[in-house]
C-alpha cells in the first residue's frame, strides 16, 4: 500500500530559531503511527507545520505531500480544503478546543457544510449519527447544548466526531487523552482504536504516554529536540528500545508490579532551542555517550533489524539485554 | 430570569440613589445659593427671606426628605434662576447634546473597533504599530488639547469648518469628531487585545483544522467570543451618552447638557444641577443594565453563573 | 502507635447552584471521610476528578473549613483556620500543587521565594535564614547560581523543586501534595518523585500525594486510600491493593492503567461518565458503572469494612466474599 502523506525534510524555525530539522516521516494509509516525545520535542509542530496551521512567525521550508498534493507553503483553499477533509486534527484539551459560545450541534454541523455538502436536515441527522456514532448519550437532546455543558471527555468525544465529519484519510490526535481521567482516557484510547478500524482511517497518536501508544499504534517514531532518534514497529521498539533516550523513557515510568525502588528519571532537562549542545542533542543527558557523541551528530539510519535509529553507541540488539539495563538503571 | 432582571434592577435603583444623595449632600456642603445668586452686597433679611422661599433654613434631612417625596411624584423643582421647571430647562438642552455624542459614538464603532479587529489579524505589521500609536495618542490627548488642534487645522487654517457656535449641522462636525477620538482609540485598543486573545484561543486552532475559511474563523468563531469585552466598553460609551460632552460644549460653546452642568453649578442652581445628575445616573445605570443582560445572550456560560 | 495526622468523619459541603433559575443546592463533596497518617509514612490518595480528593487534602490542613468532624494533628485538634495558633501550626505542615508557576511569585527571585516561610515565622537569624536557603536549595538539587534566578527562568521540573523547597523550609513534619507532577514529562516527574522520597528518608517527613496516576502513587506510597464521590471506598497498603483490588472501582482504575506492552484488549473499560457530586446517585454511588452492581448497591449504602487485617472496602459483594471465605 502506498503512503498516504510523505513529509521530506521539513524544518520549522520560530523567529529564526530552528525547532524541527529536517524531519523525513511516512504515513501508510491506514496506518497508526505514534509520536512519542518530552514537551517540546516538536512532535505536535511537525503536523501543525504540514496542515499549516502554525502562526504566521513560524518559517517552514520542506516538502509535506498528500497523494500529489504539496501542502508546505500552499495557497490556503487548497490547505483548507485538505485540512478536516483528508486530514483531519483533534487536541489536548477539549473543554477550550470546542467553541464555548457556538452550540456544539452547530459545530459539527459546520464541519459537515464544509466538507460533504450537507445542510439542514440532512446535517443534523449525520450530526447526531456521528455523535451516537462516539458514544455521546441522548445526543437528540443535547444538540443545542454548549460545550461547557459537557464533560471533558464528551467534549473529546464530540471532537472526534467534529473530526470524522469530513471522512477524513487520517486522523491527527494531539495529546488526545493527557487532560482526561484514567477511565476516561481508556475510554477515548478504546474508541480511537475502534473507530480507525472501523472507518479505515490513518492515525497519527501524538503522545508522551508510551502506554497510550502502546496500545493504538503499529509503527512509533521517537522525537527528541527537534529530530527523530528511533523508529520502528511498536512491538520491536517497545520490547528492546535501541536509543538510550527511548529507553531512558521506558525506565522513568513507574511499574504498577514489582518492587517499590527509586526510579530512573533521565537527567537534565530537554535543551533549549536556541542553544542546542554540539553534536547529539541527546548526549548531556545520555549514560552512554562518549566523545564522539559531544562532537558529531548521528544519522538517522536504517538498522539490520529494520528500525532506524539514530545513535552513535545504541544499545545492543537481542542477546545482550540483560547487562545493558543494568548499566541504564545503574 | 425574572428573578435576575429585578435583581439587577434593585441594584439600579440603588445606584440612582446614592447619585442622587451624594449630589444633594455635596451641593448644599459647598456653598450657599442665596450668597451665589443674590450677590456679596445684599441685606440679611433678603438672604433669609430667599432662603425661607426655597426651604434652604430647613434642616438638612427634612430638605432632603422633602426632595425625595418631590421625585417620587416627578417634580423635580423649579429653577432658581428664573424659576423655570427644572426638568424642562434640562430636557430642552438634551437634543443639543445627542446632536454631537450619536454621530460621535457613531464614529468610535465604525472606526475603532474595525481598527483594532484589523490591527489584531495583522499583528506586528506597519498598519498595526500605526494603530496602537495613534489609539494611545487618540485617548491620552485630553479632549479639551484635541479640540484646540481640530480647531487650529480646520477653522484657522483651512478655514473649513466654523470653530464654535450652535447653527448648521456645519457646526456640529469638529465637536463631534473631538469627542470621537478618544473613544475610537479606546476602542481600537479594547478590540485589538480582545481579538488578540481569542485568537490565540485553542478553538481557533480547532476551527482552522476542520477547514473553516480564514474569513469565517474571524467572523464566525472568533469576533463573538471578543464580543464581551468590546460591549463593555460600548456600553460605557452609550452610558455617556448625556454626559461625555461637558468640556467639549464648554470649548466649542455647544448649548447642551454639559454647558447647562457647567453654568448651574456655579450658580448653586440646586434643582437643575440635581436633575441633570440624576439624569446622566440613569442612563448609566440603564445603559449597564442592557450590557449585563447582552453578556448572557453572547456568552452562554455566563448565564449559568449566580447573580451576585 | 501515634498518629501524626488523624482526620475523622469530615465532611465538607458547598452550595452549588444549576443554572439561573436553579435552586441553590447543597453539594457534598467530601462526605465523611476519615484517615489516619502515621510519622514518617505517605498515604495516597487516587481517584477521579470529583472525587473530592483535592477538597479532602486542604480540609486536612484546615486551608478548606470542614462542615463536620475532627482533624487532629500531633495529638491536638486542629486549632481554627486563620487564628494565631493555626498560622502558627502551618509552619509545620505545607502543601505543594500541580502547577509552581502558579504557586510562586515571578517578581521574586528563587532565593527569596524560599526564604519566605522563615520570615514570615521569624525563624533564625537573618544569616541563618540565609545558610537555610543554600541548605534547601543544595537538598532539592537547584544549584547555587540559580539562587537569583525568577520563576520563569526555570523549567517546570525546578520550578516545582522551588515549592518543594520552599515547604520545607519551617522543617515542616507534614506534607501535603496535590497532583505535584502531573503537569511534568514523564522523565522530570521521575525526578521530583525520586527528590520527594529522599527527602522524606532523610527527614521523616509524613506525605499525602493526592494523583490520579496509579503508578506514581505506587511508587512513592506506603498506603492508598481510594476515593469515589466523596467517600473512601478502598484503603490499604499500595502493594496489596494494586496487586489485588477488591473494589470494583479500585479494579477498574487498575485495569484502565495503560502500560507499554499491554494491549487494549481484555482491560475493564468502565463506562460512563466520572461522577458529579451535584448528583450523587442513591445506594452505593458507583453502582450506575459498575459491572457487578446487584439490587442491594442501588438501594443501601455500603460502609467501609475491614478485609483482613489491614485493609479497608466499601461494598456490598466484597463484604459477602469476604464472609463467604471465612465461613
Amino acid at each position: 500500500m502506498g503512503n498516504l502523506v510523505e513529509i521530506r525534510n521539513l524544518s520549522v524555525s520560530f523567529d529564526g530559531v530552528p525547532v524541527l530539522h529536517s524531519v523525513d516521516l511516512q504515513v501508510a494509509q491506514g496506518e497508526a503511527l505514534g509520536l512519542v516525545g518530552e514537551s517540546g520535542c516538536g512532535k505536535s509542530v511537525t503536523w501543525l507545520a504540514a496542515l499549516g496551521l502554525l502562526p504566521s512567525k513560524a518559517t517552514i521550508t520542506g516538502s509535506v505531500t498528500l497523494g500529489q498534493t504539496e501542502l508546505v507553503n500552499a495557497p490556503r483553499p487548497a490547505l483548507e480544503n485538505v485540512r478536516g477533509g483528508r486530514i483531519a486534527m483533534i487536541f489536548q484539551d477539549p473543554s477550550s478546543a470546542l467553541n464555548p459560545v457556538i452550540q456544539v450541534g452547530r459545530q459539527m454541523t459546520e464541519a459537515l457544510k464544509l466538507h460533504r455538502g450537507l445542510r439542514g436536515n440532512a446535517a443534523r441527522t449525520e450530526a447526531l449519527r456521528l455523535m451516537d456514532l462516539v458514544g455521546i448519550p441522548d445526543a437528540k437532546g443535547r444538540f443545542n447544548l454548549y460545550p461547557h455543558e459537557f464533560s471533558g471527555g464528551q467534549c473529546q468525544r464530540i471532537m472526534i466526531a467534529m473530526a470524522l465529519a469530513g471522512e477524513p484519510d487520517l486522523l491527527i490526535a494531539d495529546e488526545p487523552t493527557t487532560a482526561l481521567d484514567a477511565t476516561i482516557q481508556a475510554q477515548i484510547l478504546d474508541l480511537l482504536a475502534r473507530l480507525r478500524e472501523e472507518m479505515r482511517m490513518g492515525l497519527v497518536f501524538i503522545s508522551h504516554d508510551l502506554g497510550a501508544v502502546a496500545q493504538v499504534c503499529e509503527r512509533v517514531s521517537v522525537m527528541y529536540a527537534g529530530r527523530i532518534v528511533e523508529q520502528g514497529p511498536v512491538a520491536q521498539l517497545f520490547d528492546r528500545p535501541r536509543h538510550p533516550y527511548t529507553r531512558g523513557l521506558f525506565d522513568a515510568i513507574p511499574r504498577l508490579d514489582g518492587p517499590r525502588t527509586l526510579l530512573a528519571p533521565i537527567p537534565g532537562t530537554v535543551p533549549d532551542p536556541y542553544n542546542l549542545p554540539m553534536g547529539c542533542a541527546f548526549s548531556p543527558r545520555c549514560s552512554h555517550a562518549q566523545d564522539f557523541c559531544h562532537k558529531e551528530r548521528p544519522e538517522l539510519l536504517r538498522q539490520r533489524d529494520g528500525r532506524a535509529l539514530a545513535c552513535a553507541y545504541p544499545l545492543p540488539e537481542a542477546g545482550a539485554h540483560k547487562t545493558t539495563m543494568e548499566k541504564v538503571t545503574s | 430570569m425574572i428573578r435576575f432582571i429585578s435583581l439587577r434592577l434593585f441594584r439600579a435603583a440603588l445606584t440612582v440613589l446614592a447619585v442622587m444623595t451624594f449630589a444633594f449632600v455635596v451641593l448644599r456642603m459647598s456653598g450657599d445659593p442665596a450668597q451665589v445668586l443674590l450677590g456679596p452686597d445684599v441685606p440679611q433679611n433678603v438672604i433669609d427671606d430667599f432662603r425661607a422661599d426655597w426651604g434652604l433654613d430647613k434642616p438638612l434631612w427634612r430638605q432632603y426628605l422633602a426632595y425625595l417625596g418631590a421625585i417620587l411624584t416627578g417634580d423635580f423643582g423649579l429653577s432658581m434662576r428664573g424659576g423655570a421647571p427644572a426638568l424642562d430647562l434640562v430636557l430642552e438642552r438634551v437634543p443639543a447634546t445627542l446632536i454631537l455624542t450619536i454621530p460621535a459614538l457613531f464614529l468610535k464603532l465604525s472606526i475603532g473597533i474595525p481598527a483594532g479587529i484589523y490591527a489584531a489579524l495583522h499583528r506586528d505589521s506597519t498598519i498595526d504599530r500605526g494603530v496602537i500609536v495613534l489609539a494611545i495618542l487618540g485617548f491620552t490627548v485630553p479632549s479639551f488639547v484635541m479640540g484646540l488642534v481640530l480647531v487650529l487645522i480646520f477653522s484657522i487654517q483651512l478655514g473649513l469648518l466654523p470653530s464654535g457656535g450652535f447653527g448648521t449641522w456645519l457646526h456640529a462636525i469638529l465637536p463631534a469628531l473631538t469627542i470621537s477620538v478618544g473613544g475610537i482609540g479606546l476602542l481600537a485598543r479594547f478590540s485589538r487585545s480582545a481579538m488578540i486573545e481569542v485568537m490565540g484561543q485553542p478553538f481557533i486552532r480547532t476551527a482552522s483544522a476542520k477547514g473553516v475559511k480564514w474569513r469565517d474563523v474571524v467572523w464566525g468563531h472568533a469576533l463573538p467570543n471578543a464580543a464581551v469585552p468590546i460591549v463593555t466598553i460600548v456600553g460605557f460609551m452609550v452610558g455617556s451618552l448625556i454626559a461625555g460632552a461637558v468640556v467639549v460644549e464648554t470649548i466649542f460653546s455647544w448649548p447642551g447638557i454639559g454647558r447647562l452642568l457647567i453654568v448651574s453649578v456655579s450658580n448653586r442652581d440646586l434643582a437643575v444641577v440635581q436633575c441633570i445628575l440624576l439624569l446622566i445616573a440613569a442612563v448609566m445605570v440603564c445603559s449597564n443594565l442592557i450590557v449585563d443582560l447582552l453578556y448572557g445572550w453572547l456568552d452562554p456560560r455566563l448565564r449559568a453563573q449566580p447573580a451576585h | 502507635m501515634s498518629f501524626l495526622l488523624e482526620a475523622d468523619d469530615l465532611v465538607r459541603v458547598y452550595t452549588g447552584r444549576g443554572g439561573l433559575l436553579g435552586k441553590a443546592q447543597p453539594v457534598r463533596a467530601v462526605d465523611g471521610v476519615s484517615l489516619r497518617l502515621g510519622r514518617g509514612e505517605t498515604l495516597g490518595i487516587v481517584g477521579e476528578s470529583g472525587s473530592g480528593k483535592s477538597t479532602l487534602g486542604r480540609m486536612l490542613l484546615g486551608v478548606d473549613p470542614a462542615q463536620g468532624g475532627t482533624v487532629r494533628f500531633d495529638g491536638r485538634p486542629m486549632p481554627a483556620r486563620n487564628t494565631t495558633e493555626w498560622r502558627a501550626l502551618r509552619a509545620r505542615m505545607q502543601m505543594v500543587f500541580q502547577d509552581p508557576l502558579a504557586a510562586l511569585d515571578r517578581r521574586l527571585t528563587i532565593a527569596a521565594q524560599i526564604r519566605e516561610p522563615l520570615d514570615i515565622h521569624r525563624i533564625g537569624t537573618e544569616a541563618s535564614r540565609a545558610t537555610r536557603v543554600t541548605e534547601l536549595m543544595h537538598a532539592v538539587g537547584l544549584r547555587p547560581d540559580q539562587a537569583k534566578r525568577f520563576p520563569h527562568e526555570l523549567s517546570g521540573g525546578q520550578r516545582q523543586r522551588v515549592v518543594i523547597a520552599r515547604a520545607l523550609a519551617t522543617k515542616a513534619d507534614m506534607l501535603v501534595c496535590d497532583e505535584p507532577v502531573s503537569a511534568l514529562d514523564v522523565s522530570i516527574q521521575a525526578q521530583v518523585v525520586n527528590l520527594l522520597r529522599m527527602l522524606q528518608k532523610q527527614t521523616g517527613l509524613s506525605m499525602v500525594f493526592i494523583s490520579h496516576d496509579l503508578k506514581v502513587v505506587r511508587n512513592l506510597c506506603d498506603r492508598v486510600a481510594v476515593m469515589y464521590l466523596g467517600r473512601i471506598v478502598e484503603e490499604g497498603p499500595s502493594e496489596h491493593l494494586f496487586a489485588n483490588p477488591r473494589h470494583p472501582y479500585t479494579q477498574a482504575l487498575v485495569s484502565s492503567v495503560p502500560e507499554p506492552g499491554r494491549r487494549l484488549d481484555g482491560r475493564v473499560i468502565l463506562q460512563g461518565e466520572p461522577p458529579n457530586p451535584a448528583k450523587r446517585p442513591p445506594g452505593c454511588a458507583f453502582h450506575p458503572r459498575c459491572l457487578r452492581a446487584t439490587d442491594i448497591c442501588r438501594s443501601g449504602i455500603p460502609a467501609l469494612q475491614p478485609l483482613g487485617t489491614d485493609r479497608t472496602a466499601a461494598c456490598h459483594l466484597v463484604a459477602g466474599e469476604t464472609r463467604a471465605e471465612v465461613a
